[in-house]
Order: structure tokens, then C-alpha cells, then sequence
């Protein structure tokens, strides 16, 4: 069983899919808003990596490998229409705000990565388990991007308000770059930073050795 | 067991199946999840024409504030009514895209930029209790900075006076141009004048770039602009010119200010067999 809390947790920090293998930031960027967008979206991301998972395992045998991919992405786009039509069915205004990155979790390397590299090769239980903790790693990143940008770019968690706003009679400017795509950037950039520090042996090698600064004039 | 797994029978049958089963999966959640799909949307379109006119009251729901709205369609060329009620015409975005339910605009006409206008529009009623227009309530759309902005024009009855604006659909810039959802700025649209007293074909109101001198002659006419987002705010000035002017809504306003002149208070009764096709729809 500690195997299958490993499953789970790993992902989490040590092999986060978007701090260390870098999948999936684009909808990073675009659904980190707010806080209830990022988490409705890690709880979407978590339903598709964790059933897609567990069915192209429980189907691994019978997978011919010529269609291999072509499998494992319709399992997976059916299950992210039926995600899409059920949010738009319960969370009208979220899935409202989402609009196109629901549909796009089709294409979030972080699912079909994992399909490929464990539900293949592994039984469905596990492989369900690798989903929701690819999803959650994925989700951890999300909602620590959402927080800030939401508390910095709008003065508010979860719509309630933590930071009046001038605008509203408060005193907090609010940090319109924070509303903006290019501040997730900055912030998982400094999320990665940190995890890295914790955890010194995901750092890369460099792939090329800046040269010390000499004072001499090229000649 | 694997040479098996990859011959092509087995190959098309595995793929086949899945096919069959993910789409009786797909199919099965789009049916069955359609009539509640349907009743948000229908749901988001009320609420934004009740915020719009400013009918708030968090006590009912937002079916029982509608049903003092009247839904009726207008044909733009003609300023009429239309004799049935057209349930396609209320989803004006589509009608846009259709050659036969919109014309395409001319550049000098365009002054929105929205390159293709609906024949037809839908527009909301309250009424007052004699039968009168009381709120007045059209929609309008306009290209901002980066995008279509959609919305809702509510007037008074005297079909000048603005009541209210809210939009329900636009990409600009949060905190700069996305200023047009701020509440205080909405707010300071509520009691301005569209029409100068004079000229009742041309809107006179404008967004300006600061902030509006109240003293000064024409303030009537005059909104606030939004810090850093002068392109937006002309995008929104543009609109109201637009919808307001003799291409949208001017023909409808015009016929409905005439009706009232004359003390025929009853245009929006005209005809009965509108108001019938309207319940048997809603039933």
C-alpha cells in the first residue's frame, strides 16, 4: 500500500508534471485567474488523467500498437466531451470562463503522457491512482499560480474580497499584470525555483557553461 | 498472443468498438445533460437582461423577475414588430453568420466593426401597468480593443434616458478595457441622455476620455472614460452610435416615440397572435 501512496505523492513535488517534466503549462497560463477557475479545471484534468488511465489499462492487452495513440486519444477525448458537457451542465459561469481549455485537456501532454508511460504497462488499479496524482500534481501547480494572481490581480480568493480596491473604495491597487497570461510565467518560474531548491537533484545540468568575465577587450 | 494482437482483423475490430462505445458514451452525456444545458443558458440570457435594466431582487428567482419582460422581435429596416414571434431571431449571433438572416454592412455604415448585421433583433419589454413601455431593454454589440463586445442597452420610457448598460460577453484587457463590467462605471451610464433635444436620429452620448465636468454643457451626453482603455471606450461610443442610430434600433425608436405622441399606448399590444405564439413557446 505505501506503493500506492507513493503513486500519489511523487508527483506532487518530487516529479511534478509541469515544475519537472515542463507538460502542460499552456493552460497554466490561461485558466489561473482565479481560484475557482484553477480548481474546477485540476478537478477536471483529475477525472480524465485518472479514468483515462485506469480504461487504457484495463483495454493495455488488446491495444493493437499500429493504433496504439489513436486509442489511448479517443478514450481520452470522449471522456473530456463528457467533462465539458457535464460542467456546462452544473457550473454554467465556470465552464463559461473555461471555454475552450476544457476541451483542450485533450491535448495537455500531461494526460496522454501518462497514458503512454504507465497505464500501459500497468494494471488499472494503479494506473488510476497515477492519474489522480498526475492530475492534483498538476492541480498543486495551478491553484499556488491562482492564488497569487487572483489575490495580487483582483484583491480576492474565491470572489470573496481579502485586499479592498481603490476602485471599490478600498486601498489596494490592484496588479493588473497578475490578470495577464505573461505573470504565470513568472510565478512557476519561481515555483519550479523553489521546488528545485528543496529538492536540489532535479536540477539540470547546464547545457552550455557561461564563460567568466574577463576585463580584457576583445581583440 | 502479440502476432495475433496486430493483425489487421483484430486491429480493425478493437478499433470499431472503442468507436462504438466511446460515441454511445459521448452521445448518451450530450442527450441527456441538453434540457439542463439549455436551461442555463436560458437562465445567463435572463439574468442579463434583468441586470442590464436594473431589475435586481436576490428574493425571486430569475423566472419569476422575467415575466414582466415581453420578448418581441423587430425587423431593423422597418422599425416594425414582427406579426410572429421568431424563437431563431433571438439568437442574434447565429442569425449574424446566416446570408439569409443578416445583410453585411457597407464600410461607411460599420461604425461598430461587427461587418454583418442581423434582419432581425430581438428586444425586451417591462411594461408599466397602462400597458406603456416602462423599461425598454435592446441588445447591442460592438468591436472593443481585442473583441466582439456583447451587451444590454436598457432606456426608460421615454426612450432616451439610459437605465442601464451590463455586458455579457467580451475579451478585454482585465482592469483596463474589462473596466466596462466595473459596477461604479455602469452606474455612472444610469439617467444619461442619449438624444439631444434637437436631433433625435443621431445619439449624442459619447464615453470621453477622462472624467466628465458634471457643469459643463452637454454632461447629459458625456460618460467617464476608462484610465487606459481609451480603444475600448470608443469601441463602446461606437456601439451605442450604431445600435442607437438610423441602421439598429433608430426606425424602432422612432415608430415607438410616434405611438406614444399619438397616445396609442398600445403598439406593444398591436397584435395578439405575437403574444400567442410567444406562450405556447415558453409552454
Amino acid at each position: 500500500m505505501s506503493n500506492t501512496k507513493e503513486i500519489v505523492i511523487t508527483p506532487l513535488f518530487k516529479n511534478n508534471p509541469i515544475a519537472l517534466q515542463v507538460l502542460g503549462v499552456c493552460s497554466a497560463l490561461a485558466v489561473t485567474t482565479n481560484m475557482n477557475n484553477a480548481v474546477v479545471m485540476t478537478l477536471a484534468v483529475v477525472f480524465v488523467a485518472s479514468l483515462s488511465g485506469m480504461f487504457i489499462s484495463i483495454i493495455r492487452h488488446q491495444i493493437p500498437s499500429n493504433i496504439r495513440i489513436i486509442v489511448q486519444m479517443t478514450i481520452i477525448a470522449s471522456l473530456v466531451i463528457v467533462v465539458d458537457q457535464v460542467l456546462k451542465a452544473v457550473v454554467y459561469d465556470v465552464s463559461k470562463q473555461l471555454s475552450v481549455f476544457v476541451g483542450l485537456i485533450i491535448t495537455n501532454c500531461i494526460i496522454l503522457g501518462r497514458a503512454e508511460a504507465f497505464a500501459m504497462k500497468n494494471p488499472p488499479l494503479p494506473s488510476f491512482i497515477d492519474g489522480v496524482g498526475n492530475g492534483l500534481g498538476y492541480g498543486v501547480v495551478l491553484i499556488f499560480v491562482a492564488f497569487f494572481r487572483e489575490l495580487f490581480g483582483s484583491g480576492t480568493l474565491f470572489g470573496y474580497e481579502i485586499l479592498p480596491l481603490v476602485t471599490n473604495g478600498g486601498w489596494y491597487y490592484s496588479n493588473g499584470m497578475m490578470l495577464l497570461p505573461p505573470s504565470a510565467f513568472f510565478l512557476i518560474g519561481i515555483m519550479i525555483w523553489l521546488i528545485r531548491t528543496k529538492y536540489p537533484e532535479q536540477v539540470e545540468a547546464p547545457d552550455f557553461v557561461i564563460a567568466p568575465n574577463t576585463r580584457k577587450e576583445a581583440v | 498472443m502479440s502476432s495475433n494482437k496486430d493483425s489487421i482483423s483484430r486491429t480493425i475490430i478493437v478499433a470499431v468498438v472503442l468507436c462504438v462505445v466511446c460515441s454511445v458514451v459521448v452521445s448518451a452525456a450530450a442527450v441527456m445533460l441538453r434540457p439542463m444545458q439549455q436551461f442555463n443558458m436560458d437562465q445567463d440570457r435572463k439574468s442579463n437582461i434583468l441586470r442590464a435594466a436594473g431589475i435586481v431582487d436576490p428574493s425571486k428567482t430569475v423566472d419569476e423577475l422575467f415575466e414582466q419582460i415581453t420578448t418581441r422581435i423587430v425587423d431593423l429596416q422597418t422599425g416594425q414588430f414582427t406579426e410572429e414571434f421568431i424563437p431563431e431571431a433571438e439568437n442574434f449571433q447565429r442569425a449574424a453568420n446566416d446570408a439569409s438572416m443578416s445583410r453585411s454592412l457597407s464600410r461607411s455604415e460599420d461604425i461598430a466593426s461587427i461587418k454583418r448585421q442581423p434582419l432581425k433583433m430581438p428586444i425586451y419589454i417591462v411594461e408599466a401597468d397602462d400597458g406603456s413601455i416602462e423599461k425598454l431593454i435592446l441588445p447591442v454589440h460592438g468591436y472593443g480593443l481585442w473583441s466582439t463586445m456583447y451587451g444590454f442597452l436598457a432606456l426608460e420610457g421615454d426612450l432616451n434616458t439610459v437605465a442601464g448598460l451590463g455586458f455579457y460577453e467580451h475579451a478585454e484587457t482585465p482592469g483596463l478595457g474589462g473596466e466596462i463590467d466595473n459596477p461604479s462605471w455602469r452606474e455612472s451610464w444610469v439617467g444619461k441622455q442619449i438624444f439631444s433635444p434637437d436631433d433625435k436620429s443621431t445619439p449624442a452620448l459619447r464615453v470621453i476620455r477622462g472624467s466628465v465636468d458634471t457643469s459643463a454643457r452637454g454632461a447629459e451626453h458625456r460618460i467617464d472614460g476608462l484610465a487606459g482603455a481609451t480603444l475600448t471606450a470608443n469601441g463602446v461610443t461606437h456601439m451605442i452610435q450604431f445600435w442607437l442610430g438610423d441602421a439598429g434600433f433608430g426606425p424602432l425608436l422612432a415608430n415607438l416615440r410616434e405611438a406614444s405622441q399619438s397616445g396609442d399606448a398600445s403598439i406593444v399590444e398591436s397584435d395578439d397572435d405575437a403574444d400567442d405564439v410567444l406562450e405556447v413557446d415558453e409552454v
